[in-house]
């Protein structure tokens, strides 16, 4: 992974000592309430409903156990004993006290960490496939690439005060879109051009919340080398004619949609012709340089399915269902992807104590190079294991309680914290997901459900990702009551080509929402042509079975 | 009173002030860009003396101005919220498209923490809110000492600044 050098990490630790000094300045009175705000939250500081929420950034959810050690400590000693993985590859602690925050950040800092820009109107923390550099499928490690976007975005002068926050999204395999680049403000498509030359496809305006929004091309081809500058054209335009005066109105998506993707382009292109050639535009030693930084570890030669694996897997029925589940084919002959869970009957999605922390830290020293990533279905990826101790890290892992064989299936899900700790929340979502975790505790069940994405957001601004869940369940408030909207056929573009969910009619109590779930599964058990997936089904059998299913046929 | 950082120091000697369109023009007088486009002919003298300057509102974009902008000696920015950016935009496309020299100053809700980011996008003078901590303010300009972008006061990036 990235390493920082001299100038990385001075720039840190200016940020470090800037965030400090403002803070003082805030307890001492200087700085009203209103003008810190975008202060503590370009430093990652939100106020939540009990307490401030700290999110740290996790770099396209790639850390390392030193790292990994070091949120374990900050959930140990400035927050309750946990850290919540967020679906933007992100940590977040619910319970630190803003007078900690310069220290925690400064103590983040000493193992390169940050909480910069995972908040606020500006460019947020870039997320990509959280399977990059080790699986075979992908054109190329997507890695480099968001590195260098952190660099460029971070402290970017011209773009601190967008109108709206602004996410990029950068994704290199063909087909199959774990980073959902199509619901992103930007998505890069890492791909190749007839000419065999590597660069990339741009999408704009896409986005979730109030008004979800699929990106379209904006260019199909950019070369390898422009990435900066056209990322700067765009934002540039952005930043002139995004609405400011609502900020529903205010995300790119919607200046997409005002102004046509063919006026957009051509905006964006006449800025960025007078910008291309400019010093920005990146050179072959910098993305080399950066690109040295994401080689492969010292792998073992070894072969696939050695004796180990294979006779663990004969003798152990248990073993043999979390291989299938959550192991992954990997590049490299003799090794494999292993995805922990986070998804515990009983915990939050996405929630860790301290001591799994720690316990993952020593487990990824152990069997993967040291190497981790986070997930946006809120999980942890251990990128590097020999196939031959698999069954060794599993045996571990389950103690743990991070070896639920369910990835990809029905208690796989995601879940935002929702109205238990969020400020903003229409309606708690965390005993939504417990419920269901309950009802369909079943592993036969799941199992014979096969994969499909649950999503659960306590509010509109779908933090949960409810639209590109096959199930999306909505928190809603009608007259200061908790009521939940369902919808279904949502696609994140992970499997098949992404999609909004549509609504399926009127919101349900929190108390008919396992129910309802249980209705909308039935259905499809019942209907479903041999092999075919949820969302399959759904197509096929049509909206309005799903609707009468649940609500009776009207008449 | 907003208070005045130009050439890296506070300074009370400033004659800039804005006129509002019905009113007289004079020497030191910072006009609309509506005035200066109804109005050039009679105005070019004064302009040519080096004594115009333009006022911009945040939602007038720098390509608007465009290469008149060498007609005036100060433009000034305004940020009726520090929370609208759109000032860095026109700040930095008047300096690297339009290669405006003059003084580019930055006015309305100016706030410390600002004038890093407004410094680099080339910014010259900065019409600090009154409340703001003087001493803070000129110790902000050099919060980061190597940032990792090309902008107006360091033309290059990071990568093509130092060897990494
Ligand atoms: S979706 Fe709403 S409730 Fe959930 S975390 Fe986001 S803002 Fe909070």
């Amino acid at each position: 992974m990235y390493q920082y050098d001299e100038y990385d990490q001075q720039i840190l630790n200016e940020r470090v000592a800037q965030f400090k000094q403002q803070t003082e300045r805030y307890f001492a009175g200087e700085i009203a309430e209103d003008e810190f705000l975008p202060l503590r939250l370009q430093n990652g500081i939100y106020v939540q409903r009990y307490a401030p929420m700290l999110r740290v950034a996790i770099p396209y959810g790639t850390l390392n156990s030193k790292q990994l050690r070091a949120l374990a400590k900050v959930a140990r000693d400035y927050d309750k004993g946990y850290g919540h993985f967020s679906t933007r590859q992100n940590i977040q602690f619910n319970w630190p006290e803003l007078k900690d925050c310069p220290q925690i950040l400064a103590e983040l800092a000493e193992v390169q960490m940050h909480a910069v820009q995972t908040s606020g109107n500006c460019i947020r923390n870039t997320t990509t496939d959280e399977y990059a550099g080790v699986i075979a499928e992908e054109l190329v490690d997507p890695r480099p690439y968001c590195e260098i976007i952190r660099q460029w975005s971070t402290f970017h002068p011209e773009f601190a005060f967008l109108p709206r926050k602004f996410k990029i999204a950068v994704n290199a395999v063909e087909g199959s879109d774990r980073a959902a680049t199509f619901v992103h403000d930007i998505g890069v498509h890492i791909i190749r051009n007839e000419a065999g030359e590597l660069g990339y496809r741009i999408l704009i305006g896409g986005g979730l919340g109030r008004t979800p929004i699929l990106g379209e091309v904006i260019r199909d081809f950019l070369p390898e080398q422009d990435l900066l500058t056209y990322l700067e054209a765009a934002i540039r335009v952005y930043n002139q004619f995004g609405r400011r005066d609502n900020k529903y109105k205010a995300r790119i998506k919607i200046l997409t949609k005002a102004l046509g993707i063919e006026r957009m382009k051509e905006l964006v292109e006449a800025e960025w012709d007078r910008i291309k050639d400019s010093a920005t535009r990146l050179t072959q030693v910098e993305l080399d340089r950066v690109k040295q930084h994401f080689i492969d570890p010292e792998y073992a030669a070894l072969e696939n399915n050695p004796a180990e694996l294979v006779n663990a897997k004969a003798e152990n029925p248990a073993f043999a269902r979390w291989l299938e589940r959550n192991v992954r084919e990997h590049k490299q002959a003799g090794y494999a992807v292993v995805t922990l869970t986070l998804k515990q009957k009983g915990t939050a999605p996405g929630d860790v104590t301290d001591a799994q922390m720690d316990a993952v830290a020593d487990l990824s020293d152990q069997f993967s190079f040291g190497d981790l990533r986070s997930t946006h279905q809120q999980n942890l990826v251990l990128p590097n294991v020999e196939q031959r101790q698999l069954f060794t890290l599993w045996q571990q892992a389950k103690a743990l309680g991070l070896a639920t064989p369910s990835l990809g299936l029905l208690t796989d899900m995601i879940c935002c914290p929702g109205g238990d700790f969020c400020a903003l929340a229409n309606a708690k979502s965390i005993p939504v997901a417990e419920d269901l975790q309950v009802r369909f505790d079943d592993i036969d069940f799941q199992y014979d459900i096969g994969e499909i994405d649950l999503n659960i957001s306590g509010c509109m601004n779908a933090c949960g990702h409810h639209h590109i869940g096959n199930i999306g369940i909505l928190g809603v408030d009608k007259k200061g009551e908790e009521f939940y909207q369902v919808s279904l056929g949502g696609n994140s573009g992970g499997r098949g080509a992404a999609s909004i969910g549509k609504i399926l009619g009127p919101s349900f109590s929190r108390a008919q929402v396992p129910d309802v779930i249980a209705k909308v599964l039935q259905l499809y058990v019942e209907k479903r042509i041999d092999g075919e997936s949820f969302l399959e089904s759904y197509k096929r059998i049509g909206h309005d079975t799903f609707k009468e299913t649940v609500y009776g046929k009207a008449d | 009173m907003a208070k005045l950082i130009k050439s890296g120091a506070f300074t009370n000697d400033d004659p800039w002030v804005v006129v509002a369109d019905d009113e007289m023009v004079q020497e030191y007088n910072l006009i609309s860009l509506d005035r200066w486009i109804h109005q050039q002919a009679e105005l070019q003298p004064l302009a040519s003396r080096g004594k115009l300057g333009l006022y911009l509102n945040s939602d007038q974009t720098a390509d608007l101005v465009a290469e008149q902008c060498r007609n005036f000696a100060v433009i000034s920015v305004d940020f009726p919220k520090f929370t609208d950016g759109r000032g860095y935009s026109a700040a930095r496309l008047l300096r690297e498209q339009y290669h405006y020299a003059g003084d580019l100053r930055a006015v309305g809700d100016v706030l410390i923490d600002q004038l890093f980011f407004m410094k680099r996008c080339g910014f010259s003078s900065y019409a600090l809110r009154e409340d703001q901590n003087e001493a803070n303010a000129l110790a902000a300009f050099s919060s980061f000492s190597q940032p990792y972008q090309a902008a107006v006061d360091n033309d290059k990036p990071l990568f093509n600044r130092v060897s990494r």
